[in-house]
């Protein structure tokens, strides 16, 4: 089976700032990865590559077998950390912003809205403002966005960064529902490790800067897991193995000096 | 109308009561020879609405600050975004439109009659430079303030760039780039005001200015009673949208 | 020189040329405008004769006097408003329409209060850039750190050696923002009183060389004003700028 998302050899440098690379993956269709590493390795940068909203210095990233060359591929969704819902629009007009350029039927483009909102549990704020609702309701509102032009590939960089631990753990299941329900690949920016572990079927863990990577952990657990696996045994094996390979390499990030990622 | 627009409402009122009732104090100080009472001027301001003459004069002064406005308003937008859009050029110049903003541009007005004659086009011209600078610089901050994240977001959502200024930009810059046509609007209704004063045979400051030269007090507090009042409401009521651009706009 | 700043002289030099080009060859006839270059020359010429100096250092003076008042009646109404909010809340809505109101239009009353003297002109100066002063420095006093203010109240200071000490120079570059304003609408008020009143003064003496097509003086008299408000403006911001970058603020 071809990957469905494919990176060769690529590098980024910002003039003479080596900020990735190089990095070999393949991701294949439908699967959970997690990327994880110390702070100012690249991972956004990675995302970003992904994404097309920048172009690899070296290298080929590769999108359904196509190259993306600094546009956005079509069937890519991406959810940031900071909250980017519009405070102008309502919550429906927000998760419709998507849908204008598809050009579909009135009717079509409602169906999804409705489908986004309950997927969401936002249906009763349909017509709130962002500026009412919560922290994390506002970064719901940002993952409907991307869900409702039902893309192949979901990018998500740190989305749960700003919220609270008890929350991040329930998003984290929804965040898997949503991938059941839609079959979409999903490719998660994290720091923490644990969410990592939870969430995902591989786990790429970066070197510090220039990130590249330096294990791949595959964690097994079945497609219908939710956040009660962390009483499993085998996650805090996985979470002992990522932390292994991470220990030092955040420490050498932490004696350097630099950006963050 | 909701808490806050209430507690604005009713202190715009206990503003007014408050003024009101030092007008009619420093009446009773100063007396007849300076002043008129609140009520004698409005009933001045009353019969000054019944002539033919005043309304002509207020059509002249509408025509010039309604052009002047249009005109402050588009070139100020068009060179804020502009700016806005990209940084060489607001590096480069928004350091000029700073320095001409702190210019008493009442020092430019001769140069101003020279170049366009006694006519409406001088009073439009006052007009417009006074205004054009805030709208300017108020929409350049606001175009650089949109949160970047905004920007990606369109970008990844496969927006032209174009598609950008228009649905992202725009939007999110709106509640500051107002504030700053609010301003504008102020400031170029002084700048007209300011241009029939000293420039023109006709309009509301040539009246002003007529009824100084002739000591006509009663024609004097009832004109600056009308300016004020116009102006006043003029500004509340923008001042009003922008609150409510603002707070739609804000965090909770 | 950072390329924008080379670009942005260089924009200027090139306009300056522009209009000397256009001056010269009659595009702009001399009876609207000088070229630059004799601007200059009639300005070094003025200076030197010492003809308008009386009048010059009455303008500077009287805008200079509007200044200071509006600076200082400013700060303090703005100390005091800080201290008594239900009274700041009413006066909003008049600092935010203030600069609409056509103040001129007072002028006549406050020669009535005050005389024929200069004092009406410096009231009308202050008038303008008073609000300025206030809404500034009410911004800056409401962003003094809190915990500054724990601070002052642990080293028992007293209100006057807080304000002094603590608040004033927390507020500063704010004070400053509105210290800029106020010498342009020094200048306002002073020069367009001296337009209409005809009492001596760089505006009168504008205001007779316009009427008299005697461009030789009143092109220099201009120049003379913009450039001693946008040094006084310049020297203000440089002030400003060095102190929000001592505190990492720019």
């Amino acid at each position: 089976m071809t990957a469905q998302v494919a990176l060769k050899g690529v590098d980024k440098q910002f003039g003479s700032f080596h900020a990735l690379g190089p990095i070999d993956l393949e991701l294949q269709q439908g699967e959970f990865f997690a990327v994880v590493g110390p702070s100012g390795c690249g991972k956004s940068t990675l995302l970003e590559l992904v994404a097309g909203l920048s172009v690899a210095t070296r290298g080929q990233v590769t999108f359904e077998g196509r190259a993306i060359e600094g546009r956005i591929p079509d069937g890519v969704g991406v959810v940031f950390q900071e909250d980017a819902s519009f405070p102008w629009l309502s919550v429906t007009d927000n998760i419709g912003f998507g849908l204008r350029r598809m050009k579909l039927a009135p009717a079509e483009r409602q169906r999804r809205i409705d489908w986004a909102l309950e997927l969401m549990g936002l249906t009763e704020f349909a017509r709130s403002f962002p500026a009412q609702l919560s922290g994390g309701m506002r970064q719901r509102v940002c993952i409907a966005r991307t869900l409702v032009t039902e893309p192949r590939l979901i990018l998500l960089d740190e989305p749960f960064g700003a919220l609270d631990q008890q929350t991040r753990l329930l998003m984290g299941d929804e965040v898997l529902n949503l991938w059941r329900k839609t079959g979409a690949t999903v490719l998660l920016i994290t720091h923490a490790l644990d969410e990592a572990a939870m969430l995902a079927d591989r786990i790429g863990v970066m070197s510090a800067r220039p990130g590249r990577l330096i294990d791949i952990v595959e964690t097994g657990w079945s497609r219908d897991r939710d956040s009660q696996i962390v009483q499993e045994d085998s996650f805090g094996q996985i979470t002992a193995r990522l932390w292994r390979s991470l220990r030092a390499e955040s420490m050498k990030s932490m004696a350097k000096p630099g950006k963050a990622a | 109308m909701n808490g806050s627009a209430r507690r604005s409402l009713k202190s715009a009122a206990q503003l007014v009561l408050l003024l009101l009732v030092s007008w009619q104090v420093l009446y009773w100080c100063v007396g007849e020879v300076a002043l008129r009472s609140p009520l004698e001027t409005v009933q001045y301001t009353g019969k000054l609405m019944g002539t033919e003459a005043f309304w002509g004069h207020l059509a002249e002064t509408a025509k010039a600050f309604g052009v002047a406005l249009v005109l402050a308003g588009g070139m100020g937008l068009a060179i804020g975004f502009l700016l806005g859009l990209n940084r060489f050029a607001s590096e480069m110049l928004e350091p000029l439109l700073i320095a001409f903003y702190s210019i008493p541009k009442i020092t430019l007005y001769p140069i101003l009659l020279l170049m366009f004659g006694l006519g409406i086009s001088a009073k439009i011209a006052f007009g417009a430079i006074h205004g054009v600078i805030p709208v300017a610089l108020f929409t350049i901050t606001a175009v650089h303030n949109v949160r970047p994240v905004f920007l990606k977001t369109g970008r990844v959502m496969g927006l032209t760039p174009f598609e950008v200024i228009r649905q992202v930009v725009l939007p999110a810059a709106l509640p500051e780039i107002f504030a700053g046509l609010r301003i504008g609007f102020s400031l170029t209704l002084i700048g007209t005001l300011l241009g029939e004063m000293f420039a023109s045979q006709r309009g509301v400051g040539f009246l002003l200015m007529n009824a100084i030269g002739l000591h006509n007090i009663d024609l004097i507090m009832a004109l600056t009673f009308l300016l004020t009042v116009f102006a006043g409401v003029a500004s509340g009521l923008l001042l009003y949208v922008n609150r409510h651009l603002q707070e739609r706009g804000s965090r909770a | 020189m950072k390329l924008t700043t080379l670009a942005r002289v260089l924009l200027l030099v090139g306009l300056v040329a522009l209009l000397e080009l256009l001056c010269l060859t009659g595009v702009i006839d001399h009876i609207t405008m000088q070229p630059p270059h004799r601007m200059a020359l009639d300005l070094v010429r003025l200076l030197a004769s010492g003809a308008l100096n009386g009048a010059i250092a009455k303008t500077l003076g009287n805008a200079a006097a509007a200044f200071l008042l509006s600076l200082a009646i400013g700060v303090a109404a703005a100390v005091l408003l800080h201290r008594f909010r239900a009274v700041r809340e009413m006066l909003d809505p008049l600092f935010a329409t203030y600069y609409a109101i056509p103040i001129f239009a007072f002028y006549p009353l406050l020669i009535i209060l005050f005389g024929l003297g200069d004092a009406p002109q410096i009231f009308i100066g202050a008038m303008l850039g008073i609000v300025a002063v206030i809404v500034n420095t009410l911004i800056g006093l409401d962003r003094v750190p809190t915990v500054l203010m724990k601070t002052a109240l642990i080293n028992r200071m007293g209100p006057i050696e807080t304000a002094w000490r603590v608040t004033l120079p927390s507020a500063a570059p704010y004070i400053l923002t509105g210290a800029k304003l106020a010498v342009a609408y020094a200048f306002i008020g002073i020069i367009g009183a001296e337009f209409i009143m005809s009492r001596g003064g760089m505006g009168y003496e504008i205001s007779y060389a316009y009427t008299n097509f005697d461009n030789a003086t009143m092109y220099p008299l201009i120049i003379l004003i913009l450039v001693v408000s946008t040094a006084v403006n310049t020297l203000l911001a440089r002030w400003e700028k060095r102190i929000m970058t001592r505190r990492g603020l720019q």
